[in-house]
């Protein structure tokens, strides 16, 4: 087995997986390198949790072939489980413990034997600053705490390869930038993390490859850069004046290089293009909207939205728009 | 850092077990609503069914009526017992916790097993407060040390195999919602027999079932090894004739449905 010469470590080879009616995974192929995060984005039902439960051996593919760390999912399942850290949608903790007790028997399940496992457990709650809490039940943590915990819960063996199903949805944000910088500190420890999530931001903020997946299968992949460059972001400008629009509209049409007329909307005094969304940083922009005497009141470059990211892949947009805002919160 | 070394199978198996107990047991300790429940419970039975009922149920062959009803009770107790398992890992289930444990080196029996051993451990020492209730009240064992140990004996094998109904349907439950809804159907179980009063007077059908019901065979087999009043008499459906017999097969042939199946189960489920 490879695991640190920048091997592939995660490898699915056509995964089908079907639920009566719904074919959750429909051919998913997808490979992993070592020591990165790997980012699986995607809408609600795309089929994000049955790939993570497949590659966490908690569901077996009908069809296709699935390893980690060299090994089958199916077939040698018992040693793929020594090797990997899941953390799910949920936070899957006993409310009725403390958090170190929770910890405890975990290591215990993971045969550290007592003296190690509470050692374990001492070390990862001061390490993920948790230990002000070590003591209290987990039923009196908020949110963030918990899921703090959930995943620091997976992490009592130090995975090869760390699984995180959604692990901000819900969270505000932040919280959500502690689960982030703690995800950093992971794979600076060179553990290999596959996230899942339904926020372009947040695949672009922790992630060096992006799959993104829908009805089962891959529809795009690459690095955030390559794939923002083939959606593209907008430039937003608001001009003070309706007659400045005109100016504005050809300053941008120049900015953006992409031979799009740009969007006028003399309602709102705003202008828009599309770009892409890497050639550009903010300053550039007002220094050239200034420069053509632009007289710009508002102007900002937008990410491209998953709705946007569907579109331009699909054809179609995401079908369920409601929880596929970027950074917008779920409630659990 | 390398994986933990594998431990042979057994070994693993019953350290994990152990693993499962303890931390049911850890869980008493932050609840003591729990365990004051585990001592309200046969105090407020006794009192409740003991003085305000006891008054005006008349018990076939005469004697004292909380006499004739602490073995109804234990077996009650026994048979509540299935609340507990069907609760937690129903909870667990639908907390994910189940799944956490299925992505983990450890022996996926290993949670049935020390649930179930955990809730014996549980059941012993409400047996005891029980017990010591029914002292209190004037309830006595009559038949000495050896047919009294028995009938503890007895029940805790009842006890063990409801645990495993309930770690069965607990599984299935997928979530304490609907476990809250599935555990009220033991309310019929306990009250369709002889635990309160005699089944003779019962329409024929429910009769029947209040008969076959382990739940009557078990108090039968309570009141005569404790020597308490209120044995049935006549013409006796088989189980109430050789009520030690028949409680003791009621529960192996729980164990011997159920321990493969959620066994089977925790294996299995989801794939
Ligand atoms: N255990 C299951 N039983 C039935 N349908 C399921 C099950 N798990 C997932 N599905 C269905 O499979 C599809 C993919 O689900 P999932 O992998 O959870 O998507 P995601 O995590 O991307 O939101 C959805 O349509 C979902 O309803
Ligand atoms: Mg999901």
């Amino acid at each position: 087995m490879g695991t640190d010469t920048g091997d592939a470590i995660v490898v699915a080879e056509g995964i089908r997986k079907r639920f009566g009616e719904t074919q959750a995974l429909a051919g998913l192929d997808l490979t992993v390198p070592a020591g990165t995060v790997y980012g699986l984005l995607g809408p609600n039902g795309a089929g994000k949790s049955t790939a993570v439960r497949v590659f966490a051996t908690l569901t077996r593919p009908d069809e296709g072939r699935a390893t980690v760390a060299g090994f089958d999912v199916v077939r040698e399942s018992r040693e793929v489980r020594r090797r990997i850290g899941l953390a799910g949608q949920h936070a899957a903790l006993d409310e009725q413990l403390t958090g170190r007790e929770n910890l405890r028997i975990f290591g215990r399940l993971f045969h550290l034997g007592g003296a190690r496992a509470r050692r374990r457990a001492d070390e990862l709650l001061e390490r993920f600053d948790l230990a002000f809490a070590a003591d209290r039940l987990v039923r009196t943590y908020s949110g963030g705490m918990r899921r703090r915990l959930d995943l620091i819960s997976s992490l009592i063996v130090s995975p090869t390869v760390l699984f995180l199903d959604e692990p901000t949805t819900g969270l505000d944000p932040r919280s959500r930038n502690e689960i982030w910088d703690t995800v950093r500190g992971l794979v600076a420890d060179g553990t290999t993390v596959l996230l899942t999530t339904q926020y372009l931001d947040e695949a672009d903020q922790l992630a060096q490859h992006i799959a993104v997946i829908d009805t089962g299968t891959v529809i795009a992949s690459g690095t955030p850069d390559q794939l923002k460059a083939t959606i593209g972001g907008r430039i937003d400008v608001v001009v003070d004046d309706v007659a400045g629009l005109d100016e504005a509209a050809r300053a941008l049409a120049v900015l953006a290089g992409t031979g799009a007329e740009p969007d006028v909307d003399p309602v709102n005094r705003r202008v828009s293009a599309p770009v892409g969304a890497d050639t550009l940083a903010l300053p550039d922009v007002v220094r050239h909207l200034d420069h053509a005497g632009v007289k710009a009141v508002d102007v900002g470059i937008r990410r491209p939205t998953l709705d946007e990211v569907f579109l331009t892949l699909t054809g179609k947009p995401a079908e369920t728009s409601e929880s596929t805002e970027p950074g917008r919160e779920t409630a659990r | 850092m390398s994986a933990p070394a594998v431990s042979s199978g057994l070994r693993t198996g019953l350290s994990d077990g152990l693993a499962v107990m303890s931390r049911n047991l850890l869980k008493l300790k932050h609840q003591p609503g729990q365990i004051v429940a585990t001592f309200a419970f046969p105090l407020v039975s006794v009192i409740l069914f003991g003085y305000v009922f006891g008054s005006a149920i008349p018990i076939p062959g005469g004697g004292n009526y909380r006499e004739y009803l602490m073995p109804g009770l234990f077996v009650m107790g026994t048979v509540f017992g299935v609340m507990g398992s069907l609760t937690v890992i129903a909870k667990d289930n639908g907390l994910g916790v189940m799944d956490r444990f299925r992505s983990m080196p450890m022996a996926r029996s290993a949670v049935p097993f020390g649930q179930t051993a955990a809730d014996l451990l549980v059941a012993a020492g409400s047996l005891v407060i029980m017990a010591a209730c029914g002292l209190l009240f004037g309830w006595r064992a009559h038949n000495g040390v050896g047919a009294t140990l028995g009938a503890f004996g007895l029940l805790l094998l009842l006890q063990y195999a409801v645990s495993w109904v309930g770690v069965f349907l607990g599984a299935l439950a997928k979530n304490e919602e609907t476990a809250a809804r599935i555990g009220p159907l033991i309310f019929p179980v306990t009250m369709i027999s002889n635990i309160f009063v005699p089944t003779d007077g019962m329409p024929a059908v429910l009769q029947a079932i209040a008969d076959w019901n382990p739940v009557s065979a078990a108090t039968v087999a309570l009141r005569q090894l404790f020597g308490n009043p209120g044995l049935p008499t006549g013409d006796l459906a088989w189980p109430l004739a050789h009520p030690v017999l028949a409680t003791a097969g009621w529960s192996l042939l729980l164990l011997a449905i159920f321990v493969p199946l959620s066994v089977r189960r925790f294996r299995t489920a989801g794939l």
